[in-house]
Protein backbone atom coordinates (compact mmCIF):
# COMPACT_ATOMS: atom_id res chain seq x y z
CA UNK A 1 0.00 0.00 0.00
CA UNK A 2 1.04 3.42 -1.06
CA UNK A 3 1.64 4.95 2.43
CA UNK A 4 1.73 8.59 2.86
CA UNK A 5 4.86 9.57 1.45
CA UNK A 6 4.43 13.59 1.37
CA UNK A 7 1.24 14.88 3.16
CA UNK A 8 0.85 18.71 2.75
CA UNK A 9 -2.25 19.90 4.52
CA UNK A 10 -3.08 23.30 2.85
CA UNK A 11 -2.80 26.28 5.28
CA UNK A 12 -6.72 26.71 5.87
CA UNK A 13 -7.32 23.40 7.61
CA UNK A 14 -4.48 24.27 10.46
CA UNK A 15 -6.60 27.25 11.32
CA UNK A 16 -9.56 25.56 12.01
CA UNK A 17 -8.17 24.23 15.28
CA UNK A 18 -5.55 27.29 15.28
CA UNK A 19 -3.15 25.83 18.30
CA UNK A 20 -0.67 27.79 19.07
CA UNK A 21 1.85 26.85 16.54
CA UNK A 22 5.21 26.88 18.76
CA UNK A 23 7.40 27.66 16.16
CA UNK A 24 9.66 30.13 18.03
CA UNK A 25 10.09 27.36 20.45
CA UNK A 26 13.51 25.37 20.61
CA UNK A 27 12.78 21.37 19.84
CA UNK A 28 14.77 19.19 21.35
CA UNK A 29 15.76 18.35 17.53
CA UNK A 30 18.16 15.68 17.21
CA UNK A 31 20.16 16.88 13.82
CA UNK A 32 20.43 13.19 12.83
CA UNK A 33 21.21 14.13 8.46
CA UNK A 34 24.12 16.10 9.95
CA UNK A 35 25.94 12.71 9.63
CA UNK A 36 25.26 12.50 6.15
CA UNK A 37 23.43 9.38 6.21
CA UNK A 38 20.37 8.78 3.71
CA UNK A 39 17.14 10.62 5.57
CA UNK A 40 14.55 8.12 6.01
CA UNK A 41 11.90 10.07 7.63
CA UNK A 42 11.65 13.44 8.43
CA UNK A 43 8.88 15.46 9.78
CA UNK A 44 7.71 19.01 10.32
CA UNK A 45 5.31 20.34 12.52
CA UNK A 46 3.34 17.86 12.41
CA UNK A 47 0.05 18.03 14.64
CA UNK A 48 -1.69 14.51 14.51
CA UNK A 49 -5.06 13.93 16.75
CA UNK A 50 -6.45 10.82 18.21
CA UNK A 51 -10.48 10.27 18.09
CA UNK A 52 -10.96 13.80 16.65
CA UNK A 53 -8.76 15.25 19.51
CA UNK A 54 -5.68 17.07 18.81
CA UNK A 55 -2.71 15.27 20.94
CA UNK A 56 0.47 16.85 19.31
CA UNK A 57 1.08 19.90 17.90
CA UNK A 58 4.59 20.94 16.57
CA UNK A 59 6.54 17.63 16.39
CA UNK A 60 9.48 17.74 14.53
CA UNK A 61 12.04 15.36 13.88
CA UNK A 62 14.67 13.20 11.27
CA UNK A 63 15.58 9.80 11.60
CA UNK A 64 18.35 8.79 9.15
CA UNK A 65 19.54 5.38 7.67
CA UNK A 66 21.42 3.58 11.08
CA UNK A 67 19.94 5.65 13.47
CA UNK A 68 16.72 4.97 15.98
CA UNK A 69 15.09 7.34 17.68
CA UNK A 70 13.39 6.62 21.18
CA UNK A 71 10.20 8.31 21.87
CA UNK A 72 9.68 8.96 25.70
CA UNK A 73 6.92 10.39 27.47
CA UNK A 74 4.58 9.39 30.56
CA UNK A 75 0.87 7.41 29.38
CA UNK A 76 -1.26 9.33 27.30
CA UNK A 77 1.53 11.77 25.96
CA UNK A 78 0.72 10.69 22.53
CA UNK A 79 3.40 8.24 21.76
CA UNK A 80 0.92 5.37 20.16
CA UNK A 81 -0.66 8.79 18.04
CA UNK A 82 2.90 9.49 16.49
CA UNK A 83 3.52 6.00 15.71
CA UNK A 84 0.32 5.41 13.68
CA UNK A 85 0.10 9.01 12.16
CA UNK A 86 3.80 8.06 10.81
CA UNK A 87 2.45 4.53 9.82
CA UNK A 88 -0.24 5.92 7.79
CA UNK A 89 -3.05 4.54 9.74
CA UNK A 90 -4.37 8.36 11.14
CA UNK A 91 -3.60 11.28 8.97
CA UNK A 92 -2.19 13.90 10.37
CA UNK A 93 -3.66 17.73 11.05
CA UNK A 94 -1.30 19.67 9.85
CA UNK A 95 2.49 19.15 8.98
CA UNK A 96 4.38 17.06 7.10
CA UNK A 97 5.81 13.36 6.73
CA UNK A 98 8.52 12.83 4.28
CA UNK A 99 9.50 9.07 3.73
CA UNK A 100 10.27 6.60 1.26
CA UNK A 101 7.36 4.94 -0.06
CA UNK A 102 6.61 1.78 1.45
CA UNK A 103 9.72 2.41 4.09
CA UNK A 104 7.55 1.48 7.55
CA UNK A 105 6.86 -0.92 9.24
CA UNK A 106 4.63 -0.68 11.94
CA UNK A 107 3.85 -3.17 15.25
CA UNK A 108 1.58 -1.47 17.91
CA UNK A 109 0.44 -3.18 20.93
CA UNK A 110 -1.83 -6.04 19.24
CA UNK A 111 0.47 -8.56 18.44
CA UNK A 112 -1.67 -9.71 14.78
CA UNK A 113 -0.97 -13.23 15.10
CA UNK A 114 -3.72 -15.44 14.02
CA UNK A 115 -3.85 -18.12 17.08
CA UNK A 116 -5.26 -21.17 14.46
CA UNK A 117 -1.96 -20.70 12.38
CA UNK A 118 1.19 -22.30 13.38
CA UNK A 119 4.31 -19.75 13.99
CA UNK A 120 5.48 -20.83 10.44
CA UNK A 121 2.53 -20.02 9.35
CA UNK A 122 1.69 -16.67 10.40
CA UNK A 123 5.51 -15.86 9.42
CA UNK A 124 4.89 -17.44 5.95
CA UNK A 125 2.06 -15.25 5.46
CA UNK A 126 3.43 -11.67 5.94
CA UNK A 127 6.50 -12.95 3.73
CA UNK A 128 3.93 -13.50 0.97
CA UNK A 129 1.76 -10.19 2.04
CA UNK A 130 5.28 -8.36 1.65
CA UNK A 131 6.65 -10.33 -0.96
CA UNK A 132 9.58 -11.10 0.86
CA UNK A 133 11.92 -14.81 1.94
CA UNK A 134 13.78 -13.27 4.40
CA UNK A 135 11.49 -15.68 7.39
CA UNK A 136 14.53 -17.75 8.05
CA UNK A 137 16.79 -14.91 9.57
CA UNK A 138 13.40 -13.79 11.73
CA UNK A 139 13.44 -17.50 13.23
CA UNK A 140 17.37 -17.21 13.75
CA UNK A 141 17.09 -13.94 15.35
CA UNK A 142 13.91 -14.33 17.68
CA UNK A 143 15.29 -18.02 18.23
CA UNK A 144 11.39 -19.31 17.16
CA UNK A 145 12.92 -22.55 15.88
CA UNK A 146 11.53 -24.63 18.79
CA UNK A 147 8.13 -22.89 18.17
CA UNK A 148 7.79 -23.09 14.68
CA UNK A 149 5.10 -26.25 13.91
CA UNK A 150 3.42 -24.68 17.36
CA UNK A 151 -0.24 -22.73 16.66
CA UNK A 152 0.09 -19.09 17.80
CA UNK A 153 -2.79 -19.49 20.01
CA UNK A 154 -0.81 -21.93 22.29
CA UNK A 155 2.11 -19.55 22.69
CA UNK A 156 2.88 -17.47 25.96
CA UNK A 157 2.62 -13.97 25.65
CA UNK A 158 6.35 -13.04 25.56
CA UNK A 159 6.62 -16.02 22.72
CA UNK A 160 3.51 -14.21 20.84
CA UNK A 161 5.64 -10.82 21.64
CA UNK A 162 8.79 -12.43 20.08
CA UNK A 163 6.80 -14.01 17.04
CA UNK A 164 5.55 -10.49 16.14
CA UNK A 165 8.57 -8.52 16.27
CA UNK A 166 10.06 -11.26 14.22
CA UNK A 167 7.49 -10.15 11.34
CA UNK A 168 9.80 -6.76 11.27
CA UNK A 169 12.44 -8.85 9.63
CA UNK A 170 10.39 -10.18 7.40
CA UNK A 171 8.78 -7.39 6.36
CA UNK A 172 12.11 -6.13 4.60
CA UNK A 173 11.08 -2.59 5.24
CA UNK A 174 13.47 0.04 6.19
CA UNK A 175 12.15 1.90 8.98
CA UNK A 176 10.55 0.57 12.05
CA UNK A 177 8.08 1.80 14.02
CA UNK A 178 7.54 -0.05 17.47
CA UNK A 179 5.21 0.72 19.80
CA UNK A 180 6.30 -0.65 23.55
CA UNK A 181 8.09 -3.56 21.28
CA UNK A 182 9.41 -5.25 24.48
CA UNK A 183 6.20 -5.98 26.62
CA UNK A 184 5.86 -9.42 27.96
CA UNK A 185 9.57 -9.89 26.99
CA UNK A 186 12.20 -11.41 29.67
CA UNK A 187 15.27 -9.97 30.15
CA UNK A 188 16.63 -12.86 27.73
CA UNK A 189 14.52 -11.91 25.23
CA UNK A 190 14.70 -7.84 25.64
CA UNK A 191 18.64 -8.55 24.89
CA UNK A 192 17.78 -10.13 21.61
CA UNK A 193 15.38 -7.43 20.36
CA UNK A 194 17.76 -5.42 21.18
CA UNK A 195 20.60 -7.03 18.86
CA UNK A 196 17.76 -7.22 16.34
CA UNK A 197 17.40 -3.64 16.32
CA UNK A 198 21.17 -3.02 15.97
CA UNK A 199 22.00 -5.37 13.58
CA UNK A 200 18.56 -4.16 11.54
CA UNK A 201 20.54 -0.50 12.23
CA UNK A 202 23.93 -1.76 11.10
CA UNK A 203 22.28 -3.07 7.62
CA UNK A 204 21.18 0.61 6.75
CA UNK A 205 17.83 0.68 8.47
CA UNK A 206 16.15 2.95 11.29
CA UNK A 207 13.68 2.64 14.50
CA UNK A 208 11.62 4.79 15.74
CA UNK A 209 10.97 3.13 18.80
CA UNK A 210 8.27 3.95 21.72
CA UNK A 211 9.55 2.61 24.86
CA UNK A 212 10.05 2.92 28.71
CA UNK A 213 13.20 1.31 29.07
CA UNK A 214 16.70 1.42 28.35
CA UNK A 215 17.64 -1.12 25.01
CA UNK A 216 21.03 0.34 25.13
CA UNK A 217 21.68 0.46 22.02
CA UNK A 218 24.62 2.34 20.15
CA UNK A 219 23.37 4.93 17.81
CA UNK A 220 20.45 6.06 19.24
CA UNK A 221 18.59 9.34 19.83
CA UNK A 222 15.96 10.00 22.28
CA UNK A 223 13.15 12.36 22.24
CA UNK A 224 10.78 13.28 24.88
CA UNK A 225 7.65 14.22 23.45
CA UNK A 226 6.29 16.39 26.44
CA UNK A 227 7.04 19.37 25.25
CA UNK A 228 4.80 18.53 22.23
CA UNK A 229 1.30 17.88 24.11
CA UNK A 230 -1.05 19.70 22.82
CA UNK A 231 -3.07 22.03 25.50
CA UNK A 232 -6.65 19.66 24.98
CA UNK A 233 -8.50 21.66 23.14
CA UNK A 234 -12.71 20.70 22.02
CA UNK A 235 -12.22 20.50 18.81
CA UNK A 236 -14.61 20.79 16.08
CA UNK A 237 -14.93 16.95 14.38
CA UNK A 238 -12.00 17.68 11.99
CA UNK A 239 -12.49 14.53 9.79
CA UNK A 240 -16.43 16.05 9.00
CA UNK A 241 -15.41 16.75 5.88
CA UNK A 242 -13.73 14.03 4.58
CA UNK A 243 -15.28 11.17 6.69
CA UNK A 244 -15.93 8.60 3.51
CA UNK A 245 -13.08 10.15 1.51
CA UNK B 1 -3.95 -11.31 -2.30
CA UNK B 2 -3.59 -14.45 -3.12
CA UNK B 3 -2.11 -15.42 0.44
CA UNK B 4 -4.43 -13.00 2.47
CA UNK B 5 -7.52 -15.43 0.41
CA UNK B 6 -5.45 -18.33 1.23
CA UNK B 7 -4.71 -17.01 4.82
CA UNK B 8 -8.76 -16.61 5.39
CA UNK B 9 -9.68 -19.81 3.78
CA UNK B 10 -7.23 -21.86 6.39
CA UNK B 11 -9.07 -19.56 9.14
CA UNK B 12 -12.11 -20.27 8.45
CA UNK B 13 -11.87 -23.99 7.71
CA UNK B 14 -9.69 -24.54 11.23
CA UNK B 15 -11.86 -25.13 15.03
CA UNK B 16 -13.30 -21.95 15.37
CA UNK B 17 -13.64 -20.60 12.04
CA UNK B 18 -16.94 -21.13 10.97
CA UNK B 19 -16.89 -22.90 8.12
CA UNK B 20 -20.32 -24.95 7.58
CA UNK B 21 -21.88 -22.81 10.01
CA UNK B 22 -23.75 -20.96 7.37
CA UNK B 23 -24.38 -24.23 5.67
CA UNK B 24 -26.00 -25.81 8.69
CA UNK B 25 -28.26 -22.51 9.39
CA UNK B 26 -29.76 -22.53 5.51
CA UNK B 27 -30.87 -26.25 6.10
CA UNK B 28 -32.05 -25.68 9.44
CA UNK B 29 -34.02 -22.71 8.49
CA UNK B 30 -35.37 -24.79 5.38
CA UNK B 31 -36.41 -27.86 7.03
CA UNK B 32 -38.04 -25.67 9.73
CA UNK B 33 -40.59 -24.17 6.92
CA UNK B 34 -42.13 -27.24 6.50
CA UNK B 35 -43.13 -27.63 10.03
CA UNK B 36 -44.28 -24.10 9.93
CA UNK B 37 -46.33 -24.18 6.85
CA UNK B 38 -47.76 -27.84 7.12
CA UNK B 39 -46.89 -30.65 4.37
CA UNK B 40 -49.02 -29.09 1.98
CA UNK B 41 -46.73 -29.58 -1.21
CA UNK B 42 -48.53 -27.53 -3.49
CA UNK B 43 -48.06 -24.83 -1.14
CA UNK B 44 -44.62 -25.33 -0.21
CA UNK B 45 -44.01 -25.73 -4.16
CA UNK B 46 -45.08 -22.17 -4.15
CA UNK B 47 -43.10 -20.45 -1.59
CA UNK B 48 -40.00 -22.65 -2.53
CA UNK B 49 -38.09 -20.08 -4.13
CA UNK B 50 -38.47 -17.46 -2.04
CA UNK B 51 -37.62 -19.26 1.23
CA UNK B 52 -34.74 -20.65 -0.28
CA UNK B 53 -33.31 -17.26 -1.22
CA UNK B 54 -34.48 -15.67 2.03
CA UNK B 55 -32.63 -18.78 3.77
CA UNK B 56 -29.36 -18.20 1.81
CA UNK B 57 -29.54 -14.43 2.48
CA UNK B 58 -29.29 -15.21 6.22
CA UNK B 59 -26.79 -17.67 6.26
CA UNK B 60 -24.68 -15.37 4.12
CA UNK B 61 -25.33 -12.96 7.04
CA UNK B 62 -23.95 -15.13 9.80
CA UNK B 63 -20.62 -14.92 9.15
CA UNK B 64 -20.37 -11.75 8.11
CA UNK B 65 -19.12 -9.92 11.28
CA UNK B 66 -16.01 -12.36 11.65
CA UNK B 67 -14.86 -10.35 8.18
CA UNK B 68 -12.93 -8.10 9.39
CA UNK B 69 -13.90 -7.97 13.21
CA UNK B 70 -11.12 -10.64 14.24
CA UNK B 71 -8.47 -8.98 12.35
CA UNK B 72 -9.38 -6.02 14.12
CA UNK B 73 -9.15 -7.06 17.81
CA UNK B 74 -5.80 -8.65 17.18
CA UNK B 75 -4.20 -6.14 15.31
CA UNK B 76 -3.84 -7.87 12.21
CA UNK B 77 -5.75 -4.87 9.88
CA UNK B 78 -3.22 -2.62 11.18
CA UNK B 79 -0.75 -4.86 10.03
CA UNK B 80 -2.22 -5.75 6.83
CA UNK B 81 -3.15 -1.30 6.32
CA UNK B 82 0.66 -0.99 6.46
CA UNK B 83 1.33 -3.79 4.12
CA UNK B 84 1.81 -3.01 0.80
CA UNK B 85 -1.66 -4.86 -0.03
CA UNK B 86 -3.82 -1.56 -0.85
CA UNK B 87 -7.35 -2.05 1.18
CA UNK B 88 -9.30 -2.27 -1.70
CA UNK B 89 -7.04 -5.31 -2.07
CA UNK B 90 -7.73 -6.53 1.35
CA UNK B 91 -11.03 -5.95 1.34
CA UNK B 92 -11.67 -8.06 -2.38
CA UNK B 93 -9.48 -10.88 -1.10
CA UNK B 94 -12.09 -11.00 2.28
CA UNK B 95 -15.29 -10.61 -0.11
CA UNK B 96 -14.26 -13.72 -2.18
CA UNK B 97 -13.22 -15.48 0.62
CA UNK B 98 -16.29 -15.24 2.56
CA UNK B 99 -18.06 -16.26 -0.40
CA UNK B 100 -16.13 -18.87 -1.11
CA UNK B 101 -16.22 -20.47 2.79
CA UNK B 102 -20.15 -19.26 2.90
CA UNK B 103 -22.35 -18.25 -0.94
CA UNK B 104 -20.05 -21.22 -2.75
CA UNK B 105 -21.51 -24.12 -0.48
CA UNK B 106 -25.29 -22.56 -0.52
CA UNK B 107 -25.43 -23.04 -3.76
CA UNK B 108 -23.90 -26.96 -4.15
CA UNK B 109 -27.03 -27.48 -1.27
CA UNK B 110 -29.82 -25.52 -2.49
CA UNK B 111 -31.08 -27.94 -4.74
CA UNK B 112 -30.96 -31.02 -1.98
CA UNK B 113 -33.11 -28.33 0.11
CA UNK B 114 -35.14 -27.76 -2.90
CA UNK B 115 -36.27 -31.37 -2.96
CA UNK B 116 -37.53 -30.77 0.64
CA UNK B 117 -39.84 -27.88 -0.66
CA UNK B 118 -40.84 -29.87 -3.46
CA UNK B 119 -39.51 -27.31 -5.73
CA UNK B 120 -41.04 -27.96 -9.41
CA UNK B 121 -38.36 -29.72 -11.44
CA UNK B 122 -37.39 -26.89 -13.94
CA UNK B 123 -36.66 -24.46 -11.07
CA UNK B 124 -33.41 -26.46 -10.33
CA UNK B 125 -31.26 -25.61 -12.86
CA UNK B 126 -32.33 -21.54 -12.47
CA UNK B 127 -31.97 -22.44 -8.47
CA UNK B 128 -28.26 -23.02 -9.07
CA UNK B 129 -27.52 -20.29 -11.39
CA UNK B 130 -29.46 -17.42 -9.66
CA UNK B 131 -27.56 -18.37 -6.10
CA UNK B 132 -24.17 -18.77 -8.05
CA UNK B 133 -24.59 -15.55 -9.50
CA UNK B 134 -26.36 -13.59 -6.82
CA UNK B 135 -24.53 -14.80 -3.97
CA UNK B 136 -21.36 -12.68 -4.67
CA UNK B 137 -23.19 -9.82 -4.54
CA UNK B 138 -24.11 -10.65 -0.56
CA UNK B 139 -20.32 -11.17 -0.08
CA UNK B 140 -19.51 -8.07 -1.78
CA UNK B 141 -22.11 -6.17 0.56
CA UNK B 142 -21.29 -7.97 3.35
CA UNK B 143 -17.79 -7.47 3.31
CA UNK B 144 -19.00 -3.39 2.58
CA UNK B 145 -21.10 -3.36 5.97
CA UNK B 146 -18.20 -5.54 8.06
CA UNK B 147 -15.50 -2.78 6.82
CA UNK B 148 -18.70 -0.17 8.24
CA UNK B 149 -18.96 -1.34 11.23
CA UNK B 150 -15.63 -2.54 12.53
CA UNK B 151 -14.63 -1.45 15.45
CA UNK B 152 -18.11 -1.40 16.92
CA UNK B 153 -18.54 -3.60 19.84
CA UNK B 154 -21.23 -6.34 19.52
CA UNK B 155 -21.38 -4.67 15.71
CA UNK B 156 -23.36 -7.66 14.49
CA UNK B 157 -26.77 -6.58 14.65
CA UNK B 158 -26.38 -3.25 13.66
CA UNK B 159 -24.27 -4.57 10.55
CA UNK B 160 -27.64 -6.77 9.93
CA UNK B 161 -29.95 -3.72 10.20
CA UNK B 162 -26.98 -1.84 7.58
CA UNK B 163 -26.92 -4.92 5.40
CA UNK B 164 -30.49 -6.67 5.10
CA UNK B 165 -31.87 -3.67 2.99
CA UNK B 166 -29.01 -3.76 0.46
CA UNK B 167 -29.71 -6.93 0.16
CA UNK B 168 -33.43 -6.43 -1.46
CA UNK B 169 -32.75 -6.17 -5.08
CA UNK B 170 -30.45 -9.65 -4.92
CA UNK B 171 -33.16 -11.13 -3.20
CA UNK B 172 -35.82 -9.66 -5.55
CA UNK B 173 -34.22 -10.69 -8.77
CA UNK B 174 -32.81 -14.08 -7.45
CA UNK B 175 -36.15 -15.10 -5.99
CA UNK B 176 -37.98 -13.87 -9.67
CA UNK B 177 -35.76 -16.36 -11.44
CA UNK B 178 -35.99 -19.24 -9.85
CA UNK B 179 -40.18 -18.47 -9.11
CA UNK B 180 -40.42 -18.17 -13.10
CA UNK B 181 -37.66 -21.01 -14.00
CA UNK B 182 -40.37 -23.00 -11.81
CA UNK B 183 -43.10 -22.29 -13.36
CA UNK B 184 -41.52 -23.25 -16.82
CA UNK B 185 -41.30 -19.59 -18.07
CA UNK B 186 -38.50 -17.90 -19.58
CA UNK B 187 -36.32 -16.36 -16.34
CA UNK B 188 -33.16 -14.83 -18.49
CA UNK B 189 -34.33 -11.15 -17.76
CA UNK B 190 -34.17 -11.64 -13.98
CA UNK B 191 -31.10 -13.13 -14.20
CA UNK B 192 -29.31 -10.83 -16.62
CA UNK B 193 -30.63 -8.08 -13.98
CA UNK B 194 -29.13 -10.12 -10.98
CA UNK B 195 -25.54 -10.80 -12.60
CA UNK B 196 -25.57 -6.83 -13.37
CA UNK B 197 -26.20 -6.17 -9.45
CA UNK B 198 -23.54 -8.74 -8.92
CA UNK B 199 -21.06 -6.60 -11.20
CA UNK B 200 -22.04 -3.68 -10.02
CA UNK B 201 -21.55 -4.41 -6.46
CA UNK B 202 -18.34 -6.65 -7.20
CA UNK B 203 -16.90 -3.41 -9.06
CA UNK B 204 -17.93 -1.07 -6.68
CA UNK B 205 -17.72 -1.99 -3.15
CA UNK B 206 -14.36 -2.89 -2.43
CA UNK B 207 -13.48 0.50 -2.69
CA UNK B 208 -16.35 1.71 -0.31
CA UNK B 209 -15.19 -1.01 1.55
CA UNK B 210 -11.44 0.52 1.53
CA UNK B 211 -12.44 3.82 2.18
CA UNK B 212 -14.52 2.77 5.64
CA UNK B 213 -11.64 0.92 7.09
CA UNK B 214 -9.23 3.80 6.55
CA UNK B 215 -11.74 5.77 8.96
CA UNK B 216 -12.50 3.04 11.27
CA UNK B 217 -8.94 2.27 11.43
CA UNK B 218 -8.21 6.15 12.82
Amino acid sequence: MQLHTEIQVPPHDVHIFGPPQPEAEPFPHPQLSATGEAMHVSVTNLACARGGLQVLAGVQFAVSSGQALVLKGPNGSGKTTLLRTLAGLTPPLSGQIETAPDAIAYAGHADGLKAQLTTAENLRFWAEVFGTSGIAEAVDAFDLHELLDRRAGELSAGQKRRLSLARLLVTGRLVWCLDEPTVSLDAENTARFARAVEAHLTGGGSAIIATHIDLGLSRSETLDITPFVAKSLPSEDPFSDEAFA
Amino acid sequence: MKGLFKRDLALAIRAGGGFGLGLAFFLIVTILVPFGVGPNTATLSIIAPGVLWIGALLACLLSLDRVFQVDWEDGSLDLLATSPLPLENVAAAKALAHWVTTGLPLVVAAPILGLLLNLPMPGYLWLMLSLALGTPALSAIGTFGAALTVGVKRGGLLLSLLVLPLYVPTLIFGALVVTRGAAGLDATTPLALLAGITLATLAGLPFAAAAALRVNLR
